[in-house]
């Protein structure tokens, strides 16, 4: 370690004898990466990560526009051929010239068992490589958003994979240790120098990196810090430049501290509440047989019962953006202002149970996570007191995120109502479309989480050609008509757009995105 | 005696044997692994064809029976989380949970005796009502509280130690220590307190209630009959005799303070094996969970081992009549 400390020394004088001087940026996050290996987990905060290191064919800006990356261009050939012309002369960490063959190596471990990050490639039937530097990705449909998940999707090193006997994406059911689960050998603008999970990764610039770097850093150092507490302690005492995210009860706290400030802005996560309509008698309910969700009325009844702006106001602090749709207006620009959400109003509330048939109301039970979104419980809690007013006994579960999925999500079930959160993966209507509306079918992967089972045959037939749709114009047109169908029949209430909010020493200048992934490449240290 | 080993060590077996069957009926109730090892997208076919591989389709039972046999050959499996083997993460984890361990223990011991031999000797002092009543908080704040409380006073506030980590480590062979750079010895001392406070508190409450005891028995009247000076008495005769409780005490403790050394290390993101356990409940890491629950029930049983040979040693009465050897527990 004086070893280390020493050449660390002597590099710091070697630095500033050029006029450069040494910027550590000391970070923490709540968890840690779960692998280094880009294939096995799909999961924001990993790949975030794994962004800073690995690269894909395309970026995201801070804006979360596409811009080329390991590809300078592409076009589309034919419907379904897209041709990638790579970018020349980029190296990986270990000196290896990046080229068509690690594209097409990478294509083929997405698709091994093991690997978390094959809707990447759903719809691709082939990758061919026309020469060093060209690629055809063949899909078997015309794919209008075939690149839209692609940001994160890492291309490795072919010949240090095989070298390394890592070939293969981890397979926990293999039981053994996969050397990529705890080294990296990216193109990205920074090297991993030390790791130890949960603990310290150590990271620093990558001096062959092709881009330009916009940042100003000579050394990465993040931690984990679980607890919420010592999270804002350790910023707030100095020792950490940047941390989040920020519990939003602590948000004043570091905003009136003079050295740091939080970072506040929309998040890409939609939280909403379901409930089911798919069981003839509903469970853990007064109702006996029937299920009282099943009639529309039932449903709007419970959307006009609930006072958004006093969740904005009380439980989210302000930290929210309450939402008509089930995906942030960010995502759907062309059309999201067209949606009104139904007004808060108790007594149309009543009128509507009445008519349904329930003048007293009814009890049902609420499944709602405690640490998976922003505040879960106390929104649930909100929303339980928000229903007892209009005569809705509401019985509350809330529990880990653990428990909570296991509980409700298919091919369990075990709810009647929910509180869930949803970000599409693909920043795409399809995706919230197909997953969170279209009728539940098990072949297809449809509606996997339409936990609620909402169905109807003219959304599905949109979500089809939705799919293959070249014409933006067209499309959004499309996606606005089975928005508006979901809509009018309340299947789901969709809550808010939950705020992300990163906390920073004013020194620090960065780049905060909206899908909540932190990049080292825009960050400025004064 | 060696006898007396050879069965105890025979008793940790059942007894880590029973500790795994419990922690597996148990597990059919921590939620599903599965959700927590692949992405929201990942399918259900394939969620299921996981789910099939790692054997969690299987009765309970035969899960455990595999795990047992697997275990008593020290494998443990691989980490769903992690992706490796538990074995290794543990032993990277183990010193920085001993360390804490022992250092909160020592403190609690070297602050706590002393402090319970002035509370005895001096009982109307006014500095003994103010042990006595700041005592009171190490037994009656949770650990959490006080760990907070002290990272709020001293990293924030005053900026003298810090709040997180374990500084600087150095390397020795596979034991990493802290105890060798002064940042690894800094930030040390916060949750060395906040795990030895409530151990402190215990320690000194009972040496001066021992003490008190004590000094009332005939030979400590008939040592002061003799002429010996206050401090022969105090020392030599008084404390030696309130050892027995203090030892059995400071040792079910000590596996204590490294069993419940979870919550210290939360808080102060220390990375230990408790830290370590506590994200493998919440991501459901079974292989992290079984091995963890195994190690700590065969630490309080070598432990327990530990404080029973002990007794041996401070108490002479012991050697003649082992039978006794149950009466002071």
């Amino acid at each position: 370690m004086k070893k280390t400390l020493m050449a660390l020394s002597v590099a710091v004088a070697a630095l500033s004898a050029q006029g450069l001087e040494a910027k550590t940026l000391k970070w923490a996050f709540q968890g840690d990466a779960q692998s280094l290996d880009p294939q096995s987990l799909n999961e924001t905060f990993t790949l975030g990560l794994l962004g800073n290191i690995y690269e894909g064919l395309v970026r995201r800006g801070p804006d979360l526009a596409i811009e080329p990356a390991l590809a300078t261009s592409w076009k589309i050939v034919e419907p379904k051929r897209w041709r990638f012309t790579l970018r020349k002369g980029v190296t990986f960490h270990n000196g290896n010239a990046f080229t068509a063959d690690d594209v097409v190596f990478t294509y083929q471990r997405t698709l091994k068992p093991g690997s978390d990050v094959k809707t990447r490639m759903a719809t691709v039937a082939d990758v061919v490589k026309v020469d060093d530097h060209t690629v055809d990705f063949i899909t078997e449909v015309p794919n209008p958003i075939l690149i839209a998940e692609w940001a994160t999707w890492y291309i490795m090193d072919k010949e240090w994979s095989e070298a390394n006997n890592a070939a293969d994406p981890t397979d926990i059911g293999e039981g053994k240790e996969n050397y990529a689960t705890r080294h990296a050998n990216g193109t990205g603008p920074f090297m991993v120098k030390s790791r130890e999970t949960d603990v310290k990764t150590v990271m620093v610039p990558n001096p062959k990196w092709w881009d330009t770097p916009k940042h100003n850093l000579t050394e990465v150092i993040m931690t984990p810090i679980g607890s919420d507490a010592t999270r804002v302690a350790a910023l707030l005492s100095g020792e950490i430049d940047m941390m989040y995210p920020v519990p939003v009860q602590d948000m004043k706290r570091i905003d009136s501290n003079p050295a740091t400030e939080v970072l506040a802005g929309p998040e890409l996560r939609t939280i909403f509440l379901g409930m089911d309509q798919e069981r003839d008698e509903l469970l853990y309910s007064s109702v006996k047989g029937k299920n009282p969700f099943k009639d529309l009325r039932v449903r709007q009844a419970f959307y006009h019962a609930i006072n958004i702006d006093a969740i904005k106001r009380k439980v989210m602090r302000g930290l929210s953006t309450p939402s008509a749709i089930m995906i942030s207006p960010k995502l759907f620009a062309a059309h999201a202002g067209e949606f009104k959400r139904l007004a808060y109003d108790p007594a149309k509330a009543k009128e509507l149970l009445a008519g349904a048939g329930y003048p007293d109301g009814f009890q049902v039970q609420m499944d709602c996570p405690n640490n998976r979104y922003v505040n879960d419980e106390l929104i649930c809690k909100t929303v339980v007191q928000m229903l007892a007013k209009v005569g809705i006994k509401v019985d509350l579960l809330a529990q880990p995120k653990a428990q909570f999925f296991a509980k409700i999500l298919r091919p369990k079930r075990d709810m009647s109502m929910y509180l869930l959160g949803w970000t599409p993966g693909s920043f795409d209507s399809w995706n919230v479309l197909f997953n969170l509306h279209g009728t539940p079918n098990k072949d297809t992967g449809r509606g996997k989480f339409n936990v609620g089972g909402y169905g109807n045959p003219k959304v599905d037939a949109l979500i089809d050609k939705i799919l293959v749709e070249t014409d933006t114009t067209k499309r959004d047109a499309m996606i606005r008509d089975a928005y508006q169908m979901t809509t009018d029949e309340v299947a789901h209430i969709p809550l808010h757009q939950q705020g992300l909010a990163w906390g920073k020493k004013k020194t620090v200048d960065l780049k905060q995105r909206a899908d909540n992934q932190f990049m080292l490449y825009y960050v400025n240290m004064n | 005696m060696v006898a007396f080993i050879i069965r105890r060590l025979v008793q940790s077996f059942v007894v880590m044997f029973v500790v795994a069957l419990v922690a597996f009926t148990l597990f059919q109730f921590v939620g599903d692994p599965i959700n927590q090892l692949v992405g929201v997208e990942t399918g259900l076919k394939e969620r299921e064809e996981l789910r099939q591989r790692l054997g969690l389709n299987d009765p309970w039972i035969v899960q455990f029976g595999r795990f047992a046999l697997n275990a008593v050959q020290f494998d443990f499996g691989i980490s769903y989380q992690h992706k490796r083997p538990v074995i290794d993460m543990i032993m990277t984890r183990m010193p920085a949970t001993l360390e804490l361990s022992l250092i909160s223990a020592l403190f609690s011991l070297l602050v706590g005796v002393p402090m319970g031999v002035y509370t005895g000797l001096h009982r109307d002092s006014w500095l003994s009502k103010l042990f006595m009543t700041v005592s009171l908080v190490g037994i009656s704040l949770p650990t959490f509280l006080i760990g907070i409380l002290l990272i709020f006073v001293f990293a924030v506030q005053l900026g003298m130690l810090p709040s997180f980590g374990r500084g600087e480590v150095v390397q020795l062979g596979t034991w990493s220590t802290g105890l060798l750079t002064i940042s690894g010895l800094k930030a040390l001392i916060l949750p060395a307190i906040t795990l030895g406070l409530f151990q402190l508190t215990l320690i000194m409450r009972l040496v001066r209630s021992e003490m008190l005891e004590v000094l009332r028995t005939d030979y400590i009247k008939f040592a002061r009959a003799r002429g010996l000076t206050n401090q022969a008495v105090h020392f030599g005769h008084a404390l030696k005799n309130t050892l027995v409780p203090v030892i059995t005490i400071t040792g079910l403790q000590l596996g204590s303070i490294i069993a419940f050394a979870i919550i210290t290390e939360t808080v102060f993101q220390w990375p230990g094996m408790g830290l370590m356990f506590l994200q493998a409940i919440q991501n459901v890491d079974i292989p992290i969970m079984a091995a963890y629950l195994i190690l700590i029930a065969f630490f309080f049983v070598v432990i327990n081992l530990v404080v029973d040979i002990l007794y041996y040693v401070v108490d002479p009465r012991l050697r003649i009549d082992p039978s006794r050897a149950h009466g002071h527990g």
